[in-house]
């Protein structure tokens, strides 16, 4: 369980993190969701102790971080800037973090077996490749066998192959009761992994919410397709009804300001045959880019800051 | 996939887990010591530099006897020429005290480091104990290397000294230590400055620019200044002939680890209250 209640955090004037609040509980996955420079990576090392907040508290099962007497063994993070000394081996870097609680050599090998790095474990950290990096950050993450872990862009550098690992991993430690807190701008990503959902932009929050609901949020007000054989009376229906409709490449009609529902009754009325009724869903990505688009702080990073809403289940990010 | 978390009770062992304790913490820093490959090399150069340099000088000096004047004869000093690799000993601590926390710096492993002992101060004291104790032994197995070795190439000409000889074993510990003591302050220069680079560009000012500032003072000025220096303080504990202004040697040794005790209290301080 961690907890953040009114954190703030100031660097010199900008405000990084503002009054934040905000609870992750146990037993399922959290998504911590943002823009780039939204706050995530300032909230989590808040967290962790390794800055302390202007204002506010984060605590973890209800201890600050720093008063912790065995951190590993309740807390397991892997952050998103690298923190491994790149001269040593990966073995002797999670030997080192092991002996400062006593933690067992066995158990070293244990979560190197468990990330799959046994072959490269005594080469040097720096030759490893960013996936591999990010393995052993999981692997120090989970070292202490912890009841709370946070990861800070989990995915990064990861192939697909190891996307799907980190996934499985993750819900797997949920399941088992663990609390489970992780930032992604992989939206898509989230959407897989996530079953609740913390959104910040400009280091305030603006959604706490599950997954499903914060689409369905976002998706108030987005269209549906209908196809039929008689699309101008359709029109017209849809017209007198109060709808707005648009017909689009495939001869489908795209209509706004009704719902699937009302859409069916008119047709039903008019007698009007009807061969598809899709109400369309936005994607998360889409969601999180409508929602967020007034706090993005950095506009230019969206291309030209236009907020693209592609109606399509599974959309890529467009430009 | 993960078979041991299969098995397990969920979440069982938080609160049972074992805690963070100083000699825990030491463990961490010795390992960590021993596993970096700079690590190994600045140790072994600084214990070369200290128990090689003396010996290799007085081989020279004795190669060249025929040529010496009988001046230089009377005034070879075998005590401070065996023992002379202190010099390069030093800097080699120096650097590699700085590097110990930089280095954690530079890479982020600082924050590893923290996130395992959040007290943050633990971590300090081990880098300090491990890294003092581990120079403290190598130095002073280098030095009487170095003063052994140098005597028995100068008793060709019969200049050498003895242990039992005044200063001879003063001398010995006194570089030794000296050299350990720089060491843990430049560990603590790292704490504060943060950057390798700025943390080795300090320590050369203050040890070796400054001497050379302070001699372009008027005389009295710098008589004055002079002998509170630490490359003075150095040269009083850690040679046989000192200088007419100098400390007596373990005054000047005293003082000098004041300034360490000082530059240590700045650097935990710092590494308390600053963000990581």
């Amino acid at each position: 369980m961690i907890e953040v209640r009114e954190l703030t955090k100031h660097y010199g004037a900008r405000i990084a993190v503002d009054s934040l609040d905000f609870t992750v509980k146990p037993g399922i996955v959290t998504g911590f969701l943002g823009p780039n420079g939204a706050g995530k990576s300032t909230t989590m090392r808040l967290i962790l102790g390794l800055d302390r907040p202007t204002r506010g508290t984060a605590t973890v099962n209800g201890m600050h971080y720093r008063d912790l007497v065995a951190p590993l063994h309740e807390v397991g993070a892997l952050l998103e800037a690298r923190a491994v000394h790149t001269g040593r081996s990966g073995f002797n870097h999670l030997l080192a973090l092991a002996q400062t609680h006593g933690i067992p050599r066995w158990r070293v090998s244990e979560v190197i077996e468990l990330v799959g790095l046994e072959s490269v474990a005594r080469k040097r950290v720096g030759s490893f490749s960013l996936g591999m990096g990010q393995r052993l950050g999981v692997a120090a993450a989970l070292l202490g066998d912890p009841a709370t872990v946070v990861l800070d862009e989990p995915a990064n550098g990861l192939d697909p192959e190891g996307i799907r690992w980190i996934r499985n991993l993750l819900r797997s430690l949920a399941a088992e009761g663990r609390t489970v807190f992780l930032s992604s701008h992989l939206m898509s990503e989230m959407e897989q992994t996530a079953d609740h959902l913390i959104v910040i932009g400009r280091g305030r929050l603006i959604a706490d919410t599950t997954v499903a609901d914060f689409v369905a949020r976002a998706s108030s007000g987005a269209p549906v397709r209908v196809r039929s054989p008689q699309p101008e009376a359709l029109m017209t229906a849809i017209g007198r009804g109060g709808g707005r409709s648009e017909p689009i490449d495939d001869g489908a009609l795209q209509v706004y300001g009704l719902s699937s529902e009302q859409i069916g009754e008119l047709a039903a009325a008019q007698q009007i045959v009807l061969h598809e009724l899709t109400p369309l869903q936005v994607s998360l990505e889409d969601a999180f880019m409508s929602i967020t688009k007034d706090t993005v702080e950095y506009q230019q990073t969206l291309g030209d800051g236009r907020v693209p809403v592609s109606l399509v289940a599974k959309s890529e990010p467009t430009q | 996939m993960s078979t041991t978390s299969a098995t397990r009770a969920p979440v069982a062992s938080g609160a049972a887990g074992q805690r963070v304790t100083l000699p825990r913490v030491i463990r961490s820093e010795w390992t960590k010591l021993w596993t970096l490959r700079s690590t190994r090399w600045s140790l072994l150069l600084a214990f070369a530099a200290q128990a090689g340099l003396g010996p290799l000088i007085a081989a020279i000096e004795m190669a060249r006897w025929s040529h010496l004047s009988l001046f230089e004869r009377l005034t070879i000093n075998p005590i401070d020429r065996s023992l002379g690799g202190w010099h390069l000993a030093q800097l080699a601590m120096a650097i590699l005290g700085v590097m110990t926390i930089t280095g954690e710096y530079h890479t982020g492993m600082i924050r590893s480091s923290l996130m395992a002992a959040p007290k943050r101060l633990p971590v300090l004291w081990a880098k300090l104990l491990v890294f003092s104790a581990v120079t403290l032994v190598l130095m002073v197995i280098a030095a009487f290397i170095g003063f052994l070795g140098g005597q028995a190439i100068f008793a060709e000409h019969h200049v050498n000294a003895s242990l039992s000889s005044a200063h001879a074993l003063r001398a010995i510990f006194g570089a030794a230590l000296f050299t350990t003591a720089t060491g843990a302050l430049c560990i603590a220069l790292g704490t504060i400055v943060r950057r390798t680079a700025g943390g080795i560009s300090l320590f050369v000012g203050v040890f070796f620019v400054l001497p050379g500032l302070v001699a372009i003072l008027p005389s009295a000025t710098a008589n004055a200044i002079n002998p509170y220096l630490p490359s003075s303080l150095g040269q009083a504990v850690a040679q046989a002939l000192t200088g007419p202004h100098d400390f007596a040697p373990w005054a000047a040794f005293a003082i000098f680890c004041g300034y360490t005790a000082a530059v240590i209290a700045i650097g935990a301080v710092l590494l308390l209250r600053r963000d990581a």
